[in-house]
């Protein structure tokens, strides 16, 4: 690491989330500097999604402030959202556009310059392995396809924060790798944010894993800081995800 | 930004068959009675001419085929709308929009205007029709453009009412029939309160419409169009905005 600080991307603090009297998400802190990939696993109903829609703008946060790129999501959410490419965890695609006519679109609402969406068109298809497709109707191509098209929704407007919601649903082994080796090459310009319930993603993708349980953050810490202490991920994420009461 | 969503709802809409068959569905309806119209006019013309200042074309073949045109539009918008909001939650595709850097301002308005254009494009067509009138006679352009202007606004109304029903549900099928149903009230009233003057008599839309129709451009109806518009459209935003803040 050198001394100099890495700008940071994204930074929550103490985000919180209600519904009615239930607590979905309770002070969660998150922080992402550039070139860094955030692991955030826990078990089904953990409040990941949850966390992930309220920092892409798609939810208001019960308490707590959001911060991308230095501008404040809450107060300035047209400019703060530039910054974002989101993948949710249902890819949302128009079955009836054809994957160009798609791409050109989210394009457009990310505000791409005009004359810059064809050549950023070309590169997001071919980064995500879909160069021939561009003629095809969506709703026509396969699960792992459509995916990926996901995928280039969220990278065409090449976003300084990336948000992957289970990408790899779907995908088969070869597209897994696939696209561990685009995330390699994503994080080199900006940060992202992985969130699955696949451990064996987050070893190798990421730098940092959160655990979240029960709407809480459980474990915060490097992957190279786990190895240094030599404990198993798999071991430590059954621990802390089966009791009830957090560790803190 | 508005322009954007427009221009994909627009291109959505033109390349499905939806659109050409509703297109060619109420241009041949509206021909039948347009036909049928001439034809009751071209027995009456010979008594016609005989009153002091009779009513020409405009009057008994035009004005029947507007308020034809309306009733059309009452059926036909909701299929339209019903798609827009209900079908993008339902596809997920409304959280593309939503962690877009565009506000639900410019959703709402993009979507409405994308509608209006298809419908100003039936619209367009039905003066079309009219206009071929011109080749056997002269039109009352006043009388035509009041009716245009009045199905216009009446066509905003319903867009709006149907958008709002749309953002509350996330099947297709229940926006359509929530808008119809709403639609059909408002044309009740006048069937049900035609016998008196009443004050519910202001809540109906086609009371208003039907103002237009005859020539008489009111600036009463003006302003209930465009608040039946806008407060529709600014539900349909604080609704949008509501799932963010409670959903």
């Amino acid at each position: 690491m050198t001394n100099e600080p890495v700008p940071l991307t994204l930074s929550a603090k103490h985000l919180q989330r209600n519904y009615g009297n239930h607590q979905a998400v309770q002070n969660i802190t998150l922080e992402l500097r550039r070139g860094e990939v955030l692991g955030l696993l826990g078990p089904n109903g953990a409040g990941k999604t949850t966390t992930l829609r309220m920092i892409t703008g798609n939810l208001a946060p019960s308490a707590g402030s959001i911060e991308i790129c230095g501008v404040d999501l809450l107060n300035n959410p047209r400019e703060a959202k530039a910054y974002l490419g989101y993948l949710p965890e249902m890819p949302p695609l128009y079955f009836d556009m054809t994957v160009d006519e798609y791409l050109r679109f989210v394009a457009r609402l990310h505000r791409v310059e005009k004359q810059r969406i064809p050549h950023l068109l070309e590169s997001s298809k071919i980064r995500c392995g879909l160069p021939d497709r561009g003629r095809q109707l969506i709703g026509t191509l396969s699960k792992g396809l459509q995916q990926r098209v996901g995928i280039a929704q969220a990278i065409i407007h090449e976003p300084d924060v990336i948000i992957l919601d289970e990408p790899t649903v779907g995908l088969d082994p070869n597209q897994m790798r696939e696209l561990r080796e685009l995330i390699q090459d994503l994080r080199k310009s900006c940060s992202i944010i992985l969130s699955t319930h696949i451990l064996s993603e987050v070893e190798w993708a990421c730098d940092r894993v959160h655990i979240m349980h029960e709407g809480r953050m459980v474990l915060s810490e490097t992957l190279a800081g786990l190895k240094q202490k030599g404990i198993n991920l798999e071991t430590v994420f059954t621990q802390l995800t089966q009791q009830t009461v957090p560790v803190q | 930004m508005i322009f954007t969503v427009a221009h994909k709802e627009l291109r959505a809409l033109f390349s499905s068959p939806l659109a050409w068959i509703l297109l060619a569905l109420v241009q041949i309806l509206l021909t039948w009675v347009f036909l049928g119209r001439l034809d009751a006019f071209l027995q009456v013309q010979p008594q016609l001419v005989q009153i002091a200042n009779p009513p020409g074309f405009t009057e008994i073949i035009v004005m029947p085929v507007f308020a034809l045109a309306a009733i059309l539009l009452l059926m036909i918008t909701p299929l339209l709308t019903m798609r827009q909001l209900a079908e993008e939650r339902k596809n997920h595709t409304l959280v593309l929009l939503l962690s877009a850097p565009i506000s639900v301002t410019e959703i709402v308005l993009g979507k409405f205007l994308g509608l209006m254009v298809f419908l100003l494009s039936i619209i367009a067509l039905i003066v079309a029709l009219s206009m071929t009138l011109l080749a056997g006679g002269t039109l009352d352009f006043g009388l035509l453009i009041s009716g245009a202007v009045g199905l216009f606004l009446l066509v905003c109304c319903f867009v709006a009412l149907g958008l709002y029903v749309s953002s509350l549900t996330a099947q297709p099928v229940i926006a359509a029939i929530g808008v119809l149903g709403v639609l059909v009230g408002f044309w009740l009233i006048d069937l049900v309160a035609s016998d008196y003057e009443g004050w519910i008599h202001y809540f109906s839309i086609f009371k208003h419409f039907e103002q237009f129709n005859n020539g008489l451009l009111d600036s009463l109806s003006v302003v209930y169009f465009i608040l039946f518009t806008s407060l529709f459209l600014l539900l349909t935003v604080r609704r949008l905005d509501g799932e963010r803040l409670y959903g």
